[in-house]
């Protein structure tokens, strides 16, 4: 049964040499006994710093200023160290965004889940994994009587998830905190926790704070949303009225970014040109050493085609291991094809980079998913931009000084980030930057991966805007690898889906609507979190399972 | 980097310490390192008495007028002596050092930016160095070619060389698995620019930090053998020997001895300081 939570006045500072820095300012807030809260916003709004803080922590840099906190009867920051100690894990459990990185490999999973409650002193060991077993049933994991022997890496990511659940529930908290639980998670495997999490709160009568940057998913799960953005509060609302009728002009793009949009489509000439300029067939590929008969000892790709005209915008869609980031591999010429060819414009590609001639590399670029690591941090914006119109095409002087700002222009970026360096960056901008580069080669094909899978909804939907201008203005062509069909739907004019390297179906824009398809494609669509009540629900209890 | 992404509330106009671009502690230990290099360069030609005129003076005298940090066990003046054995310890220390982190960092980008198969040659050849224990090899070389400076300093520098690289080599295996590095390779960049330019600029940093750390062990390294009697030759000296000729004074607590362990002590910290504290390196540039 959960506690009442009070927040008011609640500033929390960082420390910079400039002085301390407010990151999250003035918030006030109080939850009822059982109900849900959703901490909604961009990275960087504070919505993490806020729920932590419910335990009373701040995180390295940081300190809670001023404000009350209390849960139940308890002021949570008027606590001694032990006091804190005693309310974590015990009172307040916090589930992570990262079921894998917050279990220790080394230890069984049993041994962890009833951790809580042995270092609190709360029941004996039997009691402890007994109460295991039965969490372990009711969040639907497969053989709840022996899972807990298991290690972590012999269970799967949301069996993972869901034993973190089990971990903050064996104390029975007052208050439950998850952070991000899903946005880690295949769209599939996304419903099948999210019911589980419902569940057992609802059951519990848990009283919960869900941290989510996804509307979504924070309407099947949360009865009030707050949206926060920099630290300080846009709105506090019950679901239906935030998702319904936003009263905040921030709170309404949100909602506006959320929602799938189609994208203009650009002169797609597949009737007018007979050539394609991008023809896979036969495509298998893989990792390991090679057999007689040249087959690698792991088989990642299988008998993959994808036909692509120039302008087209293809998309390849699956989950967590079907393959589809090695198929941009593949096509990069970053790992050789095991059979199969890949015909770019009338040609065979080679089959490593070093078959390849300069001028092939041009006209294939990759993006990749995450700007942090595909940007060397070392390394101006100007610079980062400069070498490939250096290497490429010889530009010196002020012909690429002119060039560096045309690009920068054409990103939507100012003038003025090209003495930054990547950390100087958001996430957005950085991943810009990151387009602006592949562009600056003149490419006639590029390769995303993931490219807005790791930003804010906002920020992404505004780099999908930008992708697909584009296109239309200079007429390159993607081939756009997600996970996430919204995504995928609003760019691309075909798409490829893809599941445990083999290709299953292939279906064009204009039949996005229009079925039957695949049965994974329809698996895949519904599993899409729609930004209504009640639709976790309404989902097929096929999905599900 | 938050500075310019935040506003900041009006302040009262209080003079704000402007950030400098080095901090203090990184000026003053460089000023000691400043002063150690004078010292290597001109500092004999200014010392008006040589450290090799003895006889007139009391042995182990005191801190005096006429001799700044006494006389030694001859009765030469230890102030001459360690501005003598300045260019020794400075020179052969640091070029040993500047060798083995150099040729160390070079030889780990090669094998990070080259196929499994070069890594793998290299890396079974560095582990067999590391094998061979560090004095017992530094013996072995002076025995073998005496001890010269070139043979002292290329000793030195293969002694130290496998640490170096095995940082390097784990440092920069993590750079060539980045996505930018991928992208490099991808536009079809050559073996030496994905080195130098991808991958070194992004270690350089802890390498530097690596290089004080390895000074300090060179400087020691060449201190102990002197110690032994197979460093530098006499009359020459650099500080390790100064040390071990004025053995005989540590009961007496005289400058003779305590001096040149002042200056090793002095040199080795000031160029830690110095590396941790530059702008841009692990610790003191963020």
């Amino acid at each position: 049964m959960g506690a009442p939570v009070t927040v008011s006045g609640l500033n929390i500072v960082a420390h910079t040499r400039g002085g301390d820095q407010p990151i999250v300012k003035d918030l006030n807030f109080s939850i009822a006994p059982g109900e849900v809260l959703a901490l909604i916003g961009e990275s960087g709004s504070g919505k993490t710093t806020t729920a932590l803080a419910l335990m009373g922590y701040a995180r390295n840099g940081c300190r809670i200023a001023g404000g009350s906190i209390r849960i139940g009867d308890v002021d949570v920051l008027s606590l001694s160290p032990a006091e804190t100690r005693a309310l974590r894990g015990r009172r307040v459990a916090y589930i992570a965004q990262s079921a894998a990185a917050s279990f220790n490999p080394s230890r069984s999973i049993m041994d962890q889940v009833v951790e809580p409650a042995l270092i609190h002193a709360l029941m004996p060991r039997e009691q402890a994994e007994a109460k295991a077993v039965a969490l372990f049933r009711e969040l639907a994991l497969p053989n709840p009587e022996t899972i807990g022997s298991r290690y972590p890496h012999q269970v799967s990511g949301g069996q993972l998830q869901r034993l973190m659940a089990a971990m903050a529930l064996i104390s029975d908290p007052d208050l439950v905190i998850l952070d991000e639980p899903t946005t880690a998670l295949d769209v599939t495997t996304q419903i099948e926790v999210l019911r589980a999490f419902r569940r057992v709160v609802r059951e519990r009568r848990a009283t919960a704070v869900y941290v989510s940057h996804d509307l979504a998913v924070v309407a099947q799960m949360a009865d009030h949303i707050l949206v926060l953005r920099d630290g300080a509060m846009r709105e506090i609302g019950s679901t239906e009225q935030i998702i319904e009728a936003p009263e905040n002009d921030y709170t309404q793009s949100l909602l506006a970014a959320a929602q799938p949009k189609a994208r203009e489509a650009g002169q797609a000439s597949a009737s007018a040109e007979s050539r394609p300029l991008l023809q896979v067939s036969g495509l298998s590929a893989g990792y390991g050493p090679r057999d007689r008969s040249g087959q690698p000892a792991t088989l990642i790709l299988q008998d993959i085609d994808v036909k692509l005209y120039r302008g087209q915008a293809i998309g390849v869609i699956g989950e967590s291991g079907s393959g589809k980031t090695t198929l941009a591999r593949a096509v990069a010429g970053l790992i050789a094809p095991a059979k199969g060819s890949i015909v770019f414009d009338g040609r065979e590609l080679g089959s490593t980079l070093k078959d390849r001639p300069k001028e092939d590399l041009r006209r294939i670029q990759i993006v990749f998913q995450m700007a942090d690591t595909a940007l060397n941090p070392s390394q101006t914006v100007e610079r980062i931009l400069a070498r490939p119109l250096q290497f490429y095409r010889g530009l010196q002087g002020a012909a690429l000084q002119a060039r560096i700002q045309q690009l920068l222009d054409l990103v939507q970026l100012p003038a003025a980030l090209a003495q930054r360096l990547p950390g100087g960056l958001s996430g957005g901008q950085k991943q810009r930057v990151n387009l602006a580069r592949a562009l600056a080669a003149e490419p006639d094909l590029i390769l995303c991966d993931e490219v807005t899978s790791a930003l804010d909804t906002v920020v992404g939907a505004a780099v999908l805007d930008l992708m697909a201008q584009l296109r239309r203005e200079l007429g390159v062509s993607y081939l756009f690898i997600s996970h996430d069909l919204h995504t995928v739907r609003s760019v691309c004019d075909e798409i490829v889906v893809m599941q445990q390297g083999r290709k299953l179906a292939q279906v064009a824009r204009a039949d996005f609507e229009r079925g039957p398809h695949h049965p994974y494609y329809e698996l895949l669509a519904r599993s899409v979190p729609e930004l209504r009540r009640g639709w976790l629900d309404d989902v097929p209890a096929a999905v599900a399972a | 980097m938050n500075d310019s992404t935040l506003t900041l509330p009006p302040k009262p106009p209080k003079p704000r310490p402007v950030r400098p671009a080095v901090n203090a502690v990184a000026l003053l230990s460089g000023a000691v390192l400043l002063f150690w290099l004078i010292a290597a360069l001109i500092g004999p030609s200014l010392m008006s008495q040589g450290g090799a005129s003895m006889g007139e003076d009391a042995v182990f005298a005191p801190i005096s007028a006429a001799h700044w940090f006494g006389t030694d066990f001859l009765g030469r003046d230890v102030l001459a002596r360690v501005v003598q054995g300045t260019r020794y310890t400075v020179g052969v220390a640091l070029t040993a050092t500047l060798l083995a982190s150099g040729s160390g960092t070079l030889l780990a980008l090669l094998a990070a930016a080259s196929g499994r198969w070069l890594d793998a040659v290299l890396s079974r050849a560095v582990d067999t160095l590391t094998s061979v224990p560090g004095k017992m090899f530094a013996l072995i070389m002076v025995a073998a070619f005496g001890s010269r400076l070139p043979t002292l300093i290329l000793t030195a520098a293969i002694i130290y060389l496998p640490g170096a690289y095995r940082i390097a080599r784990s440092l920069a295996v993590n750079i060539d698995a980045m996505d930018y590095v991928t992208v490099a390779r991808t536009r079809g960049e050559g073996r030496l620019y994905i080195m130098l330019h991808e991958i070194l600029p992004n270690i350089i940093g802890p390498m530097l930090a690596d290089l004080g750390l390895r000074f300090v062990y060179v400087v020691l390294l060449l201190a102990s053998l002197s110690f032994l009697g197979l460093g530098v030759q006499p009359p020459a000296a650099d500080w390790g020997s100064l040390v071990r000729e004025n053995i005989g004074a540590l009961p007496l607590g005289s400058a003779a001895i305590i001096m040149p362990a002042l200056a090793i002590a002095s040199l080795t910290i000031a160029v830690n300081l110095l590396i941790d504290n530059l702008p841009g390196s692990a610790r003191g540039g963020h």
